[in-house]
């Protein structure tokens, strides 16, 4: 995506004349139609959480508020209900919190190790391995979901955080252990021999050669766990109790309940606060999201 | 060392990636209710399960999410790419936007669209409210076109991502290419036809890959958007097992199904894992 940069030589299209030439309008008329179309769920989700509900009732979803009111956030975060729990979804917010630190650092810990380990010291049978290991990555979830079930409760943590801590870590392992494997990998091996020369050991050269050279990859490698993680449902409801379910379920929870009154504004603030974290992720991070996912899904 | 740090690493490939596989594919062999229990009884399970219309009903939602699915966020995608290949302006504008539904989770993109979706509210409402008062667009509440309402949401988060791979692909190619085909006349359309997408069957292949693996996952994004109704109409596999195996405590069952599911990812998976990596070792 560098060549971005290379400047009007080697166009690829026929070089444009002027700026409103037929070819331009069509050009940019499509791309903003489609631009306006990506965002106009964000538009409406924004849109409906700052209106009253006799406003959402009369009006047109796409139409602005006319009375701004950020009650619905409030409420949203909160008083919503699921099940006999009324304290919002703040409770998820913060469940998600502390699903997601131990397990973005968890498994980012275990894949560099595991990475670092198959592009330095190719131990007997780690290739063989690490084919398991790109391929489990394809296995649909249902397949392990149950033996999980078994294998967390013999350990006594089915049903806890540490016990979703593992499953994620588990999950997340295919993907970045590619990347680092692919990393390290790039790294000049001589590095590697010098310190070797020098009588570092395993843990030494990780922790005093690979770890300061390899910040931008461990960036990229939180970001893809961050937003993975806050995002999953699946292993949040099959992995966890309704006390420490992960903001994603919850939200389901509260927006698909069957009782009371449909409260749409409070829905969409709900789901807005739930997409908050990783859009803003997505935005501040930008390129390095890009490479992430590039990355992953490229050398997969 | 090197093999006590990678013991998390074996263990993960050894005991739920190879063990667990076998272990479901095992005991969907057996009539298991609430506990696994080894009590064989052959085939009954897949027998049964090929007879459940919820699972038939599954299958073909399957496929035609999946079909449908992979043709358009293949040439959405392709398509995208090569406007925004164009050395146009704001480039990195449009890709973030289109790219910023791929961060949201299932869960938001079902939500949202079942709002927008919702016939008295959103898009069908308004068009009826413009003046068309037999407009009708309700896929949500229509067994019949239900799943080309979670289509619509899947392709919104999705194709951004196609996008940018797409995109990374373009890059690629030697601008070479370009002037020669410009120099002999081609027009750019047959240029991109006849020779850019022939030469871009690796990214294809990967995309194409990747698209199929996710299309088999689909589940959160049922459960936001329809929790499978109207009715069962918009069941898929993945929360059949998941349905089957936590909620009607109906374990063996739900092996089966699941098993299904990954003799269809292994019949994708296997002839792409044969091509890519068996012609890298005639190198």
């Amino acid at each position: 995506m560098t060549e971005a940069i290379a400047g009007f030589e080697g166009a690829h299209g026929p070089k444009p004349r002027r700026t409103f030439s037929r070819r331009n309008i069509f050009l940019y008329g499509t791309l903003i139609m489609v631009a306006l179309y990506y965002m106009l769920p964000l538009y409406v989700m924004i849109v409906t959480s700052l209106k009253g509900m006799p406003e959402i009732r009369l009006g047109n979803i796409f139409a602005p508020p006319v009375e701004i009111t950020f009650e619905p956030w409030v409420k949203a975060w909160a008083e919503a209900c699921t099940g006999l729990n009324c304290d919002g979804l703040s409770r998820g917010f913060w469940n998600s919190v502390r699903i997601t630190i131990p397990s973005v650092i968890v498994s980012i810990a275990i894949a560099s190790v595991n990475g670092y380990a198959l592009a330095n010291w190719r131990f007997k049978g780690a290739n063989v391995f690490f084919t398991i290991l790109i391929f489990g990555a394809f296995i649909p979830y249902q397949v392990m979901l149950y033996p999980i079930v078994i294998l967390l409760r013999e350990i006594g943590l089915y049903g806890t955080l540490w016990g979703l801590v593992i499953v994620h870590s588990i999950f997340g392992m295919p993907i970045l252990t590619l990347l680092f494997r692919n990393y390290f990998t790039s790294l000049p091996e001589e590095l590697f021999k010098a310190a070797r020369v020098d009588g570092a050991g395993f843990w030494g050269i990780y922790f005093q050669i690979m770890l300061p050279m390899s910040l931008p990859i461990f960036v990229v490698a939180m970001i893809l766990q961050v937003t993975g993680i806050w995002n999953d449902f699946l292993f949040g409801v099959v992995y966890t109790k309704p006390d420490i379910y992960p903001m994603t379920v919850q939200l389901n929870n509260i927006v698909n309940s069957v009782q009371g009154v449909k409260e749409y504004n409070v829905n969409m603030a709900a789901t807005i606060l739930t997409g908050l974290v990783p859009l803003v992720i997505y935005f501040v991070s930008g390129r390095l999201f890009v490479r992430g996912i590039a990355a992953g899904a490229v050398k997969g | 060392m090197a093999k006590i740090a990678a013991i998390p690493m074996i263990l993960t490939a050894l005991c739920v990636f190879v063990g667990g596989t076998l272990w479901t594919v095992v005991y969907s062999f057996t009539s298991s209710k609430l506990l696994p229990k080894a009590k064989w009884v052959g085939l009954d399970q897949y027998e049964r399960l090929w007879n459940t219309n919820r699972w038939i009903v599954s299958i073909e939602n399957l496929m035609i999410y999946g079909i449908c699915s992979l043709v358009f966020s293949l040439v959405i995608g392709f398509v995208l790419a090569a406007l925004l290949d164009q050395k146009i302006r704001f480039e990195n504008t449009f890709r973030t936007i289109i790219l910023y539904p791929f961060a949201l989770s299932f869960i938001v993109t079902g939500l949202v669209w079942q709002w927008i979706l919702n016939p008295d509210f959103g898009v069908q409402n308004i068009v009826r409210s413009l003046g068309w008062a037999s407009f009708e667009f309700d896929p949500l509440y229509n067994q019949d076109i239900v799943i080309y309402g979670i289509l619509i949401a899947g392709l919104w988060q999705g194709t951004g991502l196609i996008m940018v791979l797409m995109l990374a692909g373009l890059r690629g190619i030697d601008q070479e290419i370009w002037k020669a085909a410009r120099v002999d006349g081609i027009p750019t359309w047959k240029t991109y036809i006849f020779i850019v997408i022939p030469m871009m069957r690796p990214v294809f292949i990967t995309t194409l890959v990747l698209i199929a693996s996710g299309i088999v996952r689909v589940f959160d994004l049922v459960v936001a958007q329809t929790s499978g109704g109207p009715g069962i109409a918009s069941e898929v596999p993945a929360k059949y097992v998941y349905d089957t195996m936590f909620l009607r405590q109906n374990l063996a069952q739900g092996f089966a199904a699941s098993t299904m599911m990954l003799l269809a990812v292994a019949i994708v998976i296997i002839p792409w894992a044969y091509l890519e990596f068996g012609s890298r070792k005639r190198d």
